[in-house]
């Protein structure tokens, strides 16, 4: 049965992937200019570089040939070279993806420590006025746009008081090799007389854009932790643990919590690809040397290949990560698992 | 659980281990510099753009001599001396002893500077046999556009530290181009090096040169870094560490040193300014500065190879309100394309003025009665001569509307603009020039020249030779009477052809914290922080 149910998830996982693939390939014809160009990030081309292009891309055949070749530079690492740089998309994707991911594990860590609590204290409060204040706290928390609110914290926070510093990931004068790409993680590794100071400094710069980015899945938290719990303390098996004289804070530790944490385990693993959206917005306003920074700026540039190869990764990177978070649910919730299929 | 915590707690620890000494040392160890633009190349001899000048010009080299800024003299750097022969047909430079190229983690040099390594560097611009004349496309603007590539007869070595340049004919503008940030002297031992692992393409991205900061590393859109040269021949170097903290954004970079992130930043915006005088720990440095920022045309692109269209655009522009919306009070209104300070500036009667009726007039008669679709390119990026080129392009635009020319305005970011605008694919640009030297043909030969066309330095892509003989002949004597009288006849002959319209000549800004000091700015040229220091 289970077996069934992963053999489906891949099947799926494939689709995705194929319908991805295609699309992305469609988008070298769909975009200006021209199609080998934009494929290759080699512009102006003169004639035998032309002819050698074509050959490579196998332009002379039909579309089909030339997506299956496609597909084939794509799981080589080939993903052509920048317009803007020069130098391969790839190595940029593979340079820039870590910095991202950091930023969204972080934020989700902080949403998982500080959410479900929360969330869960409402609920045991249910009514009252730590339930009210956590609620209308986190409805104006999930109501607010990110990029307002982290121009309101570096208006406050970086320029006003100058607690926090407003963009990058670390103080520029602390050279730190990027052998992982995770800056604290760089840091531990470095063989640098500085590196209190630097993880200092990193933690600093890492403050403001966790916290702006860690407000939606936060709320998000909150409210499903609270609705969740407040379901299960609503069943009966509750209602006869508490008839036998239970006190509340036993009622929630041995009997609500397993029950009512779930379906917000499901739930944070779905964060994780609206994280990953949100980071590209935070990333420009931080400055946040990430993948979606360099996106937007290669939206802006006009860079074709740059776009095409960070659309794709993002992409793939979200479909990666919310299979795998469904099928961590189902190996924890064995009910799940008879549905087969799919469900939005 | 419990190593997580264990890994927390000596995670905070280490945090605390550094005293506040070493703090304080840190802090005097580096600065940061935000720049506007990423550099488009790491030798000076292949670009003009500014942004990149500014970074590595002063930073990374040498020059034999350079021009003091405020008596116009010519002082020594890596010539110690150097002499004219009476004809004027060849100088003859003293090199100075002792002077060590870079050690860097590509190059570990073996000998001293000496005169192979002038004689390698300037004859790469000219001579076919040298073996980096052709790599990067043998493209050397600035030269090329001031014609030295075509001065130089031959390059003798007289001496290990002597060298003479033997030019075609006498020109008085050769100390001057010498004296420039593009002069500047790099590693033949390198060169070599690098052509011996057929690496010769690496040359011009990963410097050595022998000035008071050594390359370390560039990344993209991030940053470039260099560190102290402990060798500098000229005095000890303070700053350990120099950073470039790219940030094409004006706000952010003004942000930015509000909240320490950088010590220096490029250009803050006139319109800035005024945020920037609240604050004691924050200088603003105002400095007069040769430039002239103009709106140059496509001249052999139709309809902008018509003189009417030409003239018709400039008389529907309303240049006092861009001097008010752009410049915020702190440009100066161009008389020519010259700048006041300039000994051969003429302020020109017949600069057009605002004027649509005529403007509309003038198009009707060159037979664009209802006007036509143009582009005007913006650069993405503020300058000293034009703080917002968008800004001044939407204003243009809404004025042009009038005579009924509808205008699309075009941006790209700042190293492929450059580029497109070399290629010519404009129709029109936004663009402008500092000068490198106080001689007026700097401002002349590398923007209008014919040869500054081939190079694709000529935004208005405009070849006159009645304009380059004056200029010709402006070089070829050393009569400064004679001279002024040939640029009189050059700047008139901008204002009735039109390739471009002046429109302003921008002040320098550089704000810095207020405890960092020895940054050189000047009236002509980069910026200098070879003598930067931290209080």
């Amino acid at each position: 049965m289970i077996l069934d149910y992963i053999l489906r998830r891949l099947g799926l996982l494939f689709f995705m992937v194929l319908l991805l693939s295609i699309f992305t390939f469609s988008l070298s014809y769909l975009f200006p200019g021209d199609p080998l160009s934009n494929l290759s990030g080699i512009p102006d081309t003169n004639f035998t570089q032309n002819a050698q292009l074509e050959e490579k891309y196998l332009f002379n055949s039909n579309y089909f040939m030339q997506y299956i070749a496609f597909v084939g530079r794509i799981l080589q690492g080939d993903w052509g070279m920048s317009f803007a740089s020069g130098s391969s998309v790839f190595a940029h994707v593979v340079d820039l993806i870590p910095a991202t991911l950091e930023l969204s594990i972080y934020a989700l860590v902080i949403s998982v420590v500080v959410g479900v609590p929360v969330g869960i204290l409402a609920s045991a409060y249910h009514k009252q006025w730590p339930d009210k204040f956590i609620s209308s706290t986190a409805m104006i928390g999930y109501s607010m746009p990110i990029f307002w609110l982290a121009l309101l914290l570096i208006m406050v926070f970086s320029l006003k008081l100058g607690w926090f510093p407003m963009s990058g990931r670390v103080s520029l004068l602390y050279e730190i090799p990027a052998s992982t790409g995770f800056i604290l993680l760089d840091i531990l590794l470095a063989d640098f007389p500085y590196n209190g100071m630097a993880m200092l400094d990193a933690l600093h710069h890492l403050t403001l854009p966790t916290i702006v980015l860690a407000m939606y899945p936060t709320t998000v938290l909150v409210r499903f932790t609270r609705e969740s719990m407040l379901k299960v303390m609503d069943q009966n098996f509750i209602k006869t643990a508490r008839a036998k004289g239970l006190t509340r804070g036993q009622l929630i530790i041995h009997h609500a919590l397993r029950n009512a944490l779930l379906p917000v385990i499901k739930q944070i693993g779905l964060q994780f690809s609206t994280l990953i959206t949100l980071a590209m917005i935070t990333e420009v306003i931080f400055s946040w040397p990430g993948i979606g920074r360099w996106l937007i700026d290669s939206i802006y540039q006009r860079d074709y290949p740059a776009i095409q190869g960070g659309l794709m990764a993002v992409s793939l990177f979200i479909i990666i990560a919310t299979i795998i978070a469904e099928l961590t649910y189902t190996l924890l919730d064995p009910l799940s698992r008879n549905q087969a299929h799919g469900k939005v | 659980m419990h190593k997580l915590l264990l890994a927390l707690i000596s995670l905070s620890l280490v945090g605390c281990i550094d005293s506040k000494e070493e703090i304080l040392e840190e802090k005097n160890q580096g600065l940061v510099y935000c720049a506007e633009a990423n550099p488009v190349s790491f030798n000076p001899q292949v670009t003009t753009t500014g942004s990149t000048i500014d970074i590595i010009a002063n930073q990374l080299y040498d020059r034999l001599i350079s021009i003091d800024p405020v008596t116009a003299e010519f002082k020594s750097e890596l010539a110690t001396d150097w002499k004219i022969s009476k004809d004027g047909k060849s100088v003859t430079f003293t090199l100075r002893k002792g002077v060590k190229f870079h050690t860097t983690s590509y190059f570990t040099p073996s000998r001293e500077f000496n005169a192979d390594d002038v004689i390698f560097t300037f004859s790469r611009l000219f001579d076919v046999y040298n073996p980096y004349h052709f790599v990067g496309d043998a493209n050397y603007p600035y030269f090329q556009s001031v014609g030295i590539d075509q001065l130089i007869r031959k390059i003798v070595r007289v001496s290990d530290h002597q060298v003479r340049f033997e030019l075609f004919n006498a020109e008085s503008s050769f100390l001057a181009n010498m004296a420039t940030d593009f002069a500047v002297v790099l590693s033949k031992e390198y060169a070599m090096a690098l052509k011996a692992n057929n690496q010769e393409n690496l040359f011009d991205q990963y410097p050595v040169g022998t000035g008071p900061y050594i390359y370390k590393e560039y990344r993209r859109d991030h940053l470039v870094r260099f560190y102290k040269n402990a060798d500098y021949w000229k005095h000890e170097v303070t700053l350990e560490q120099l950073v470039y903290d790219i940030t094409p954004n004006g706000t952010t970079r003004i942000a930015k040193i509000l909240t320490k992130e950088c010590d220096v930043t490029a250009h803050p915006s006139s319109a800035q300014l005024s945020i920037l005088a609240q604050r004691d720990d924050i200088n603003v440095e105002r400095e007069t500065n040769l430039n002239i920022g103009y709106w140059a045309f496509n001249t052999e692109r139709p309809p902008f190879d018509n003189l009417k269209v030409r003239q018709a655009l400039v008389y529907a522009i309303d240049i006092d309100k861009i001097m008010q919306a752009v410049y915020y009070g702190n440009g100066l209104r161009a008389q020519s394309i010259l700048p006041p300070t300039s000994w051969a500036f003429e302020p020109q009667k017949n600069m057009p003025s605002f004027d649509p009726q005529l403007a509309k007039k003038l198009l009707t008669e060159a037979g664009f009665p209802k006007g036509f679709d143009m582009s005007i390119w913006a650069m993405p990026v503020s300058r000293i001569y034009n703080p917002n080129a968008r800004k001044m392009a939407e204003l243009m635009q809404s004025d042009l509307r009038k005579i009924g020319v509808n205008v699309n305005i075009v941006e790209y970011e700042w190293n492929t603009f450059i580029q497109r605008i070399g290629e010519h694919r404009h129709d029109s640009v936004l663009l402008g020039w500092a000068a490198d030297t106080p001689d007026p043909d700097n401002f002349f030969s590398p923007l209008l020249s014919c040869t500054a066309t081939f190079s694709g330095k000529n935004p208005a892509n405009w070849c006159n030779p009645e304009f380059d003989l004056l200029l010709t002949k402006a070089l070829d004597t050393t009569d400064l009477n004679l001279r002024k009288q040939y640029y009189d006849a050059a700047q008139s002959m901008i204002i009735k052809q039109l390739p471009l319209l002046p429109i302003a000549h921008g002040m320098r800004f550089q704000a810095s914290s207020a405890d960092v000091e020895g940054i050189t700015l000047g009236p002509f040229g980069a910026i200098s922080l070879a003598n930067a220091r931290k209080r």
